[in-house]
């Protein structure tokens, strides 16, 4: 190995310790930041080192580096504007986008470098038929989170057929790439082959199982590109790769277990009634005690502690602001307020931190599923903000929809208060027996504006007492 | 099965090992920065579009390239300011 060579791989393991020393500071919200801007000057090195090894080796035509400058300056500009101007509301679908590109980058790098040996021809399969899935599937993901794509379950015609034989096909292909040395046409095949899958397997899942989902496509594209390294033998691309598919096979673990629903089944697909808000008739059931404003801030303000629980319904209001603003001004009459923060929240495994920490939340008063629960145990209100399956009861009886989920014990607070826009059903499609609760009085209203009536109140009450 | 294979088949069980031993300890509240920051690390792949650039020598090979750069690009750039944005947010009570 020519002392050029040993420099540049030296440069590359220095990359890789960056990449884990950046995740692992990502274990404390005080650290975090400073690790992802290590992991971005591994990457930058990684980039500037390549550069160099191209340069020296001159493999690349004049218009190669061309066609590479030109694509590398638009993807740039692209990423940097999207990222820099994305709401934090639809975070999901960037991140998905994002992946998306990935993934497509990983097939095309085996569809463009045809797997010359045995051995790279069976990583290339790999590469590009989860590459492929994974770009069409995060696609489809993206749109769905977005609302371009319809949120609830899309089941077609001959899905599950049509998937069969696309799997059948794949299978043939991979055989004739892996036996006949890779030929073009095989590859486009398969790649062709992934790309439809992708779609259909996706389409069908609904839109609550979406962070499960996405956790799984972040895990594909990790592995993808290992794939694309074991193509190349580039050792950064394996080592990166094999972070990003361990980090997305964790998070798809912890989704899967906070709803209690094996990832197979969320594959799927077909679960729940998608973003649609069935709206029934509100207070029309007798057994629901419903509130007004004014009793709810008063309520609030007589507690000593507060349990604040977050739901969907928040989000979509992008009610977190005011959330924040009300939690600020209870604690400004010396109430202890907390959030409660179940694990599938939001649409992508903790977007209800990131949001709340948009509204200046801070991350101290955030608390996960075991300590939001101690907190709901000893809390005098517990507010939920346009949750619902996330607080049913009826999870610890078998026997139902959402039976087994790990929930928040929000009855085991004092009182509680949920505010909602109706008695509709979350994506379960069950009761939530909770608002039958004794102790439980529900203010009819959208997040953002209910909440906007508590603080006005809460002031008008402040004022006068 | 040549040791070069074997090489890289190492280097990937052990970047996995690591991965779930470092990720594992993250808490929930940073699960979303964490997500879209091992996003990032997979823009990793635009060191391999890099590298497919020596090996394509026909007009498609070049569409295809620059295709695959914007992907790459889009990836490690957008995944980079957009975990950064999110972090900047995380602020402690003081």
């Amino acid at each position: 190995m020519s002392a050029f060579d040993t420099v540049m791989h030296l440069l590359y393991l220095a990359c890789a310790v960056s990449f884990v020393v950046g995740l692992h500071l990502m274990n404390a919200p005080g650290t975090a930041r400073r690790g992802n801007r290590i992991s971005a000057a591994g990457m930058a090195v990684a980039i500037v080192v390549t550069a160099a090894v191209l340069g020296h080796d001159g493999g690349a035509t004049a218009a190669g580096v061309v066609a590479l400058a030109a694509g590398a300056s638009a993807g740039i500009a692209a990423g940097t504007v999207t990222a820099r101007r994305v709401q934090m509301t639809a975070m999901p679908q960037l991140v998905s986008l994002f992946n998306a590109v990935g993934g497509g980058a990983a097939a095309l790098i085996a569809l463009g470098d045809r797997p010359g040996t045995t051995s790279a021809a069976v990583a290339g399969v790999p590469d590009v038929l989860i590459g492929a899935v994974t770009f069409s599937g995060s696609l489809v993901a993206s749109g769905k989170l977005a609302g371009k794509i319809a949120g609830r379950p899309i089941i077609l015609p001959l899905g599950r057929p049509v998937t069969a034989l696309l799997g059948a096909a794949a299978a043939g292909l991979a055989v004739v790439i892996v036996g006949f040395g890779a030929p073009a046409g095989a590859l486009y095949g398969l790649a062709g082959c992934a790309l439809a899958a992708g779609v259909l397997l996706t389409l069908p899942i609904g839109g609550a199982d979406m962070p499960v989902v996405i956790s799984l496509l972040n895990a594909f594209t990790g592995t993808a590109v290992a794939m694309a390294g074991f193509v190349l033998a580039s050792t950064p691309l394996i080592i990166a790769g094999g972070l990003v598919g361990a980090a997305g096979a964790i998070l798809t673990k912890l989704m899967a277990d906070a709803m209690n629903r094996p990832v197979g089944a969320i594959i799927a697909g077909g679960y729940g009634t998608g973003d649609a808000v069935t709206v029934t008739a509100g207070a029309g059931s007798a057994a629901v005690r419903e509130t007004t404003a004014d009793d709810v801030a008063l309520q609030l303000a007589y507690a000593e502690r507060v349990v604040i629980v977050p739901g969907y319904g928040l989000a979509a209001a992008q009610a977190q602001h005011e959330a924040a603003s009300l939690a600020e001004a209870l604690a400004g009459q010396g109430v202890a307020v907390t959030y409660a923060i179940h694990p599938v929240a939001g649409r992508m495994p903790g977007h209800m931190n990131v949001l709340l920490a948009e509204a200046n939340t801070p991350y101290e008063l955030l608390r996960d599923l075991d300590e939001g629960n101690a907190d709901l145990a000893r809390a005098d209100v517990a507010l939920i903000i346009g949750g619902n399956d996330v607080t049913n009861p009826a999870a610890r009886r078998p026997g139902n929809a959402v039976s087994g989920m790990p929930i928040l014990d929000v009855d085991k607070a004092r009182s509680v208060i949920v505010i909602k826009r109706s008695l509709g059903h979350g994506y379960a499609g069950i009761d939530n027996e909770l608002y039958t609760d004794p102790r439980t009085a529900m203010l009819f209203a959208d997040a953002k504006a209910g909440l906007t009536a508590i603080l006005t109140a809460l002031h008008a009450y402040r004022s006068t007492a | 099965m040549s040791p070069l294979l074997l090489a890289d088949l190492t280097v990937f069980t052990l970047a996995l090992l690591v991965g779930f031993e470092v990720i594992s300890k993250v808490p929930a509240t940073l699960h979303t920065p964490l997500m879209s920051g091992a996003n990032a690390i997979h823009g990793v792949v635009i060191v391999g579009v890099m590298l497919l650039a020596t090996m394509v020598s026909t007009p498609a090979g070049y569409a295809l390239l620059a295709v695959a750069a914007f992907f790459g690009a889009m990836n490690v750039a957008g995944g980079y300011v957009v975990t950064d944005r999110m972090l900047a947010m995380f602020r402690s009570r003081s």
